[in-house]
């Protein structure tokens, strides 16, 4: 278990002049205080993480969020951001002394722009919420994370959330064009706006993916596209993991960007068949699944060129959707794949490395030699598109050790990724998950420079504590500078 | 003036310390053809960035490639061109229309965030960018990011490296998603709409599903000035990708909208080569250009509110209405270059940028949108974090950052 900031005594022993303070802000139902009400906060997706919060705070209103944000500031309380709670690398986790703050409440739709092709929500609103807002209209918002029914605008904005889709349309980050937030000091923010780009630093590029740790986002505008009027799924079986992934890199490599793309290996494979029997190779050793979206006569011409690339990579096996139903058939045993492999074993950790795409067989046969060592299975299902990887790895929670196991492989998966030069997070988040791993991938510059931005908008380290980086920040000691009036910083370098 | 070449990152930072330690500033150039871009910075000493040049690393079939801020665009654009890839936001070089000099690089397009026609589509600048190294102020040699398409591990900073015109840190490589090059294009030329009807057209066509990449509009007189000598108004959607899909998506948009001109393949890259280098479908040396980002439907609104008080005013427009060039008359604009007068007609819902002026106006007016100042004051802290002693660019996009 990772540690988390020590509890601030002092703000514990004023939980119930705290309590009452926010009381006063948001009123009847918006705080919660009850040890059982609180406890349904514990965790968000990763479930292996659970700590009760002080109170819970659900505001509805962009004032309120000010106002609980200026008294935890004056206060010295921390707060943890929330909205659905799907967050799978703990990103939502609470703190024992914090304020958690849900923006459950905050849940509406506040404009559907059909000619700048733009809807503006608030954060609590569902990703899947606002495509449907716009189908009537021909449109659809891209980015399409796994958990699209449950999960919110706000959260993907926190995360940078991606999905099947992003290698064609974009992550959150390349779709939202307008944040409205809250500073820790209860100022109330815009960045962007139904317009293209802006005149000043790309603020709005740095709050996405933020994990929680600059603002708490209240209002969001996003871009939405015209849905594609057609799209085609080929299933493409093969004789090693390795096959697919040459075989992805060559449709790449003459010109293709399909939809999606995604592998499964052979325990995958078979877990998704027989919980949901779309038809999937079962003796293949990996099933890629490409999909092309667009008029008929492009995907028609694209299926083509993509079966006669599979044909020239040894594929053993490959049909193309005749129809939607046969297409969403294909797509079911995907989705499923994550609650198909958990019939496979009590419990999975689900890692989300990415890696050049170039580096699949090896990696995948490294993670082979690996799972020998920990004695534990893994199914491997990926955004082969992007080289993104979700290896998950079967446990029993109730095996005394196991999950302890099961996160050093998790670890070692991960190191791997960076070594192969690739990084420790595609689309989930650092959150308190890799948080310890940060070291891997920067070094002590990187990560002082990163948590330099952190204290331009939380000095003092107020907004979700404890996430993403491996040591809490000291501002004052990062914002001092050495070099003060005229003495060389390093004299022993030498001089021009 | 002190100048500096630099070789590699390491030299950069010593430099940077040396600078530090001395306190003086540091002007941060490549290829220089941006320097008329922006307010005028006075600084101590000037650190070219021509010497790191060159690519790193280019994986056509990772999507990735690496290089050194230095490199020339057209030496990055000839090694993706072998590959049949691009970069997919299409950067405009923008030399006419800066005065002609120097050599546009990587480096300073991305400190720019410049981007061309398919900005509509495909994204800015901004969006392509996974990772790069630098130096920050305090001459310390860092990194963020990564090189693999899909990362969110840490915060995003190569977004803000993005558009910063250097204030924040000095870039010494670069790693960017580049994408296929469409294996044709082809425009569809509506002639003789209003200006009214012409964005009727273009947000109908944008919320089709032919995937149009660019749409621009050009009144007549900047029509009349493009190579193709135009004799009224001209309306402009392209299309890109396989040739059968380009084929069927021209048809239906016709069918739609009416059948005009077809500009094929190269005649097609041509027209919009044109369109993003603004120039020539501006009046003759017009000494006052704006570059407007509205809500795009709001577009021919705000132009006729800055010609009832600018009756001189002229504009065309691209990415469907959500780019507006504007050449004002200087004498009907005033010592403020027009800046009131455009930044009223938006009224705080989009930004404008003064891009061509006198380098004495550009010192006094506000060449960037003014941001309210909360705003202001975290941009101030966000280049503290960066560069304390503020020796990069000082000024050159507003006072404070």
């Amino acid at each position: 278990m990772l540690a988390m900031p020590e509890p601030d005594r002092a703000v514990l022993a004023r939980r119930a002049e705290i309590i009452a303070a926010l009381r006063k802000i948001a009123p009847g139902e918006g705080v919660i205080d009850g040890e059982r009400e609180r406890r349904a906060y514990e965790c968000d997706a990763l479930t292996a993480y659970r700590q009760t919060p002080m109170v819970v705070v659900l505001p509805e209103t962009t004032a309120q969020v000010v106002e609980i944000l200026r008294y935890c500031k004056a206060n010295a309380i921390r707060v943890v951001p929330r909205g659905a709670g799907t967050s799978l690398s703990g990103g939502a986790l609470p703190l024992a002394d914090g304020v958690l703050l849900g923006m459950s409440k905050f849940n509406r739709i506040v404009e559907i722009d059909v000619a700048d092709r733009c809807v503006v929500a608030q954060p609590g609103v569902t990703n899947l919420a606002i495509s449907h807002a716009v189908q009537g209209h021909g449109l659809y918002y891209a980015p399409d994370p796994s958990s699209q029914i449950a999960c919110s605008i706000g959260g993907n904005v926190a995360e940078n959330s991606g999905g099947v889709h992003c290698l064609k349309y974009g992550l959150t980050t390349n779709n939202v064009i307008e944040v409205e937030f809250v500073t820790i000091d209860g100022e109330v923010i815009r960045l962007g706006g139904k317009h293209f780009d802006s005149g000043a630093l790309d603020l709005l590029g740095v709050l996405v993916g933020s994990e929680g740790l600059l603002g708490v986002v209240t209002a969001v505008t996003v871009r939405v596209l015209p849905t594609p009027p057609g799209a085609r799924a080929l299933l493409i079986g093969f004789p090693s993991v390795r096959g697919a992934a040459d075989c992805v890199a060559a449709v790449i490599g003459s010109g293709i960007i399909p939809g999606g793309m995604e592998i499964m290996d052979k325990l995958a494979i078979e877990a998704a068949e027989a919980f949901v029997h779309a038809g999937y190779p079962l003796g293949a050793e990996a099933l890629l699944i490409v999909e092309l979206d667009g008029c008929a006569a492009e995907v028609d011409h694209l299926v083509a060129r993509v079966e006669k690339i599979a044909a020239d990579h040894g594929a053993a096996s490959c049909r193309a959707s005749q129809s939607e139903q046969e297409r969403l058939l294909f797509w079911a045993g995907r989705k499923a794949a994550f609650p198909a492999v958990g019939r496979l074993s009590p419990d999975y950790l689900c890692m989300d490395g990415t890696i050049p795409r170039k580096e699949i067989g090896a990696v995948l046969l490294r993670m082979k030699q690996l799972e020998a060592k920990y004695g534990l299975r893994v199914a491997n299902v990926f955004h082969a598109g992007d080289g993104n990887l979700h290896p998950l790895i079967l446990y029993d929670a109730n095996k005394p050790g196991e999950l302890e196991r099961a996160e050093r492989f998790g670890d070692d998966i991960l190191r791997l990724c960076v070594e192969v030069g690739g990084v420790l997070t595609g689309e989930h988040g650092v959150g308190v998950e890799k948080r310890d791993l940060m070291d891997v991938m920067f070094d002590e510059i990187d990560l002082a420079q990163q948590q330099r931005l952190k204290c331009a908008f939380d000095e003092a380290n107020l907004l979700n504590p404890g996430k993403v980086f491996p040591r809490l920040c000291r501002c004052a000691e990062l914002g001092r500078m050495h070099v003060r009036g005229g003495a060389l910083p390093h004299p022993d370098l030498p001089r021009f | 003036m002190t100048l500096h070449r630099p070789h590699d990152a390491r030299e950069i930072a010593e430099i940077v310390r040396h600078a530090g330690a001395e306190n003086h500033t540091l002007e941060i150039v490549a290829g220089g053809s941006k320097r008329a871009f922006g307010r005028p910075v006075r600084a101590a000493q000037q650190l070219n960035l021509s010497k790191l040049a060159g690519l790193v690393s280019y994986e056509p079939r990772e999507l990735v490639l690496t290089a050194r801020p230095g490199a020339p665009l057209a030496d990055i654009d000839e090694a993706l061109r072998a590959e049949g890839q691009m970069l997919a936001f299409e950067p405009p070089q923008w030399l006419n229309l800066l005065g002609g000099a120097g050599t546009p690089t990587l480096g300073g397009v991305l400190a720019c965030n410049l981007s061309g026609p398919r900005r509509l589509r495909a994204g800015a600048a901004r969006d392509f960018i996974l990772g790069f190294s630098a130096v920050n102020g305090r001459g310390e040699m860092f990194k963020a990011g990564g090189k693999v398409v899909k990362n969110v591990t840490g915060f995003d900073l190569s977004k803000l490296m993005v558009g910063s015109f250097g204030a924040l840190a000095i870039l010494t490589e670069v790693t960017l998603k580049v994408a296929p090059r469409p294996e044709t294009q082809c425009t569809l030329l509506l002639p003789g709409l209003s200006d009214a009807k012409a964005f009727d057209v273009m947000a109908r066509a944008l919320n089709t599903p032919h995937e149009i990449s660019a749409a621009a509009h050009l009144p007549e007189l900047s029509a009349r000035r493009a190579h193709l000598a135009a004799e009224g108004p001209l309306t402009a959607l392209r299309l890109e990708g396989p040739a059968p899909s380009v084929a069927y998506r021209a048809a239906e948009t016709e069918k739609l909208f009416g059948g005009g001109v077809r500009l094929e393949a190269e005649a097609s890259a041509l027209f919009w080569r044109e369109v993003a280098e603004v120039r020539a479908l501006l009046p003759d040396g017009a000494p006052l250009v704006w570059r407007a980002c509205p809500t795009p439907s709001r577009a021919a609104a705000i132009v006729a509110a800055v010609r009832e008080k600018l009756p001189g005013a002229e504009a065309f427009y691209e990415w469907g209405g959500g780019l507006v060039w504007l050449s004002l008359d200087p004498a009907e604009a005033g010592p403020d270059c027009g800046a009131a007068v455009v930044r009223g007609a938006l009224d705080g819902q989009g930004h404008a940028t003064l891009v061509v002026a006198p380098e004495t106006a550009r010192a006094s007016v506000e060449v960037f949108q003014p941001v309210e100042p909360a705003l202001a004051a975290l941009e101030a802290r966000v280049k503290a974090g960066f560069d304390p002693l503020g020796l990069f660019n000082p000024g050159r996009m507003r006072e404070g950052v």
